[in-house]
């Protein structure tokens, strides 16, 4: 036990947290859907997400770019820390903090323009310098399309296969050079082919940039993850209010071989969930 | 579980064939095969109608002298003369006039309903503009004549608006009439972009403008061109607007003439198809000419606008 300790420990303080999160709660409108989590995201690591459906997973993710301000009535309270500074304190503009922090979705939303438009369009927005050629062709090789897209790159991205067409998704996310990827079930409209090709992109890509993903495949988060947080669904007083919380956060071996909490080991062992 | 019983009572194995011959369909089937035929035959039966006193009138006058001559001065005598160009370039100011107004409020509508406005104050506007889209022509007729051209002569002091009628006023008339239409449709189309698509965008940093003008418009493309032709061709073919608003006065104008009176085709066989003309005259066979031109105008705008929409179309999955 004890040397496992000291390993921890000089671990922790190498990490480098990315992400604060200090008791952050989100609601839509009146109606809570993430309560109180705390939790830090540390810097070239890859942080996987898991629990049940609806536990407010997508949720919490999307409070760390400020996506959630798109939705008319959705609020975050509680502090997020980007590199150290209060993300929702109103000086910051959501729009700068998207710049920084790319986002893939759980569906390949690839726009209906062509390859190369699809990856151009972020650095264009960003009014980055630079032969665009050039940044378009590190993207598609950062996300190993080059050698499938590389003859085909005016096509309309609805050619291309599912897979590819979310290797596109984070060509497009990481070609403006972003400090965090943010994955919201990357894979699950993927089959098992492509789902290894983009685990074996990510964990490529943490060696440049830090991952959020939210996964509901167990051997996924084990697989690619460093970090893991289990996130389960609370019942309030009355059954109109329940709530996601945040069960347990620790490194991924952990979680999935000697977990803390009993639920956890309930729900990755595949007893409940 | 339950296995379902079939009508021979046979429980083991269940039959796929109908339970009954299904008449009905069949009856049904045959009903909406006439209601659509029906609706070709009436459409067949306009054209005809409008082809064959055409074809008369040409026996009568040439084509040539028909499109090409500068003169609209039908059935006077000496002086006849039946140049259209005159009161197509009329339409066509008027049409001009009206989408110059009608697009650029229509579309900027719908980005604000569609991308800007918040939910609630959508599902109020929304209703609105339908029923403003129904609002009956002689209406807008009469606001355009006593409300907007003292209004517009108040505006534009150095514009000379003395007359009665003006093509600027009428054709600003029929633009504020189609507003709610541009709107309307095309914020339909921008509505159907999926949200998945503006997520990306949001979540490359684009600002709410960029997302409108960079993904949503091209993505709904056909569908704002759809609403601009919709547009063009109820502006060419709008009348009571014209015969109230525009004058009488066939002229060879430009349409920045703002304050000039014009005579559109509308408005001519509007003015001119009245009880008392005899089937059969050069009159009657004139105003059916003239039917058909307009005919012809909006259907080759509708296929020029068709090609538009293939080539610019982003299609989405
Ligand atoms: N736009 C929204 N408006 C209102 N409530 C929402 C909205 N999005 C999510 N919710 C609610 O918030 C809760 C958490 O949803 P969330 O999508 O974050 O869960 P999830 O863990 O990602 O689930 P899944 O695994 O099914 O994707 C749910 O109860 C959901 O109904
Ligand atoms: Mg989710």
């Amino acid at each position: 036990m004890r040397p496992q300790q000291v390993t921890m420990e000089r671990k922790d303080a190498e990490r480098e947290a990315v992400f604060e999160l200090r008791n952050v709660s989100v609601f839509y409108g009146s109606q809570k859907a993430v309560n109180d989590v705390s939790m830090d995201i540390y810097r070239n690591t890859i942080t996987a997400l898991i629990g049940p459906s609806g536990c407010g997973k997508s949720t919490l993710l999307r409070s760390l770019n400020r996506m959630n301000d798109l939705i008319p009535d959705a609020r975050v309270e509680g502090e997020v820390l980007y590199q150290g500074a209060d993300m929702y304190s109103p000086r910051v503009n959501p729009v700068q903090v998207r710049k920084k922090i790319g986002m893939v979705f759980q569906r390949p939303n690839p726009f209906p323009k062509s390859i190369y438009d699809n990856v151009a369009f972020g650095p264009r927005t960003l009014g980055m310098t630079g032969d665009m050629d050039e940044i378009v062709e590190r993207a598609l090789r950062g996300a190993a399309l080059w050698d499938d897209v590389k003859d085909r790159l005016k096509d309309n991205a609805y050619g291309m296969s599912g897979g590819q067409q979310q290797r596109l998704c984070i060509a497009r996310a990481i070609a403006t050079e972003p400090e965090v990827i943010l994955m919201d079930e990357p894979c699950s409209a993927l089959d098992p082919v492509s789902t290894g090709r983009i685990e074996d992109l990510m964990l490529e890509l943490k060696e440049r940039f830090t991952i959020v993903v939210v996964t509901h495949n167990m051997q996924q988060a084990a697989r690619v993850s460093d970090m893991t947080a289990f996130l389960m669904v609370q019942m309030g007083a009355d059954e109109h209010s329940r709530w996601g919380e945040l069960v347990e956060y620790d490194e991924t071996n952990r979680i999935f071989t000697n977990p803390a909490d009993e639920r956890t080991d309930n729900y990755v062992s595949g007893r409940i969930g | 579980m339950t296995t379902r019983v079939n009508e021979a009572g046979d429980v083991s194995r269940p039959s796929l064939k109908a339970s009954s011959p299904r008449y009905g369909e069949k009856l049904i089937k045959a009903f909406l095969f006439v209601c659509a035929g029906l609706s070709v035959l009436v459409t067949t039966a306009i054209v005809i109608s409008l082809l064959v006193p055409t074809v008369d009138f040409f026996t009568e006058v040439s084509i040539t002298e028909f499109l090409f001559g500068t003169e609209w001065r039908p059935g006077r005598g000496t002086q006849t003369s039946y140049g259209v160009l005159p009161i197509v370039v009329g339409t066509l100011n008027i049409t001009l006039i009206a989408l110059v107004v009608a697009i650029p409020v229509g579309l900027l509508s719908a980005f604000y309903l569609s991308e800007y406005a918040n939910p609630r104050l959508r599902k109020i506007v929304k209703p609105v503009l339908e029923v403003l889209a129904g609002i009956p022509t002689v209406a807008i007729g009469l606001f355009a004549l006593y409300f907007l051209k003292p209004f517009f002569a108040d505006l534009l002091p150095w514009v000379d608006l003395d007359g009665l009628f003006s093509q600027g006023v009428a054709g600003i008339a029929v633009g504020l009439m189609i507003v709610p239409l541009v709107a309307s449709v095309a914020e339909d189309a921008m509505r159907a972009v999926p949200p998945g698509l503006r997520e990306g965008a949001y979540a490359l940093g684009a600002t709410k403008l960029r997302v409108s003008l960079k993904v949503v418009f091209p993505a709904a493309i056909s569908g704002i061109v759809a609403a601009c032709v919709l547009a063009a061709s109820r502006a060419i073919g709008e009348t009571m607007v014209v015969l109230i608003a525009a004058g009488a006065s066939p002229k060879l104008i430009g349409p920045w003439e703002f304050g000039e009176s014009v005579l559109t085709m509308t408005a001519y066989i509007g003015r001119t198809a009245t009880g008392d003309i005899a089937t059969g005259t050069i009159t009657y066979k004139t105003i059916f000419a003239v039917g058909a031109l307009l005919f012809v105008m909006t259907l080759i705008m509708n296929l020029i606008s068709i090609r538009l929409v293939r080539r610019f179309r982003e299609v989405y999955e």
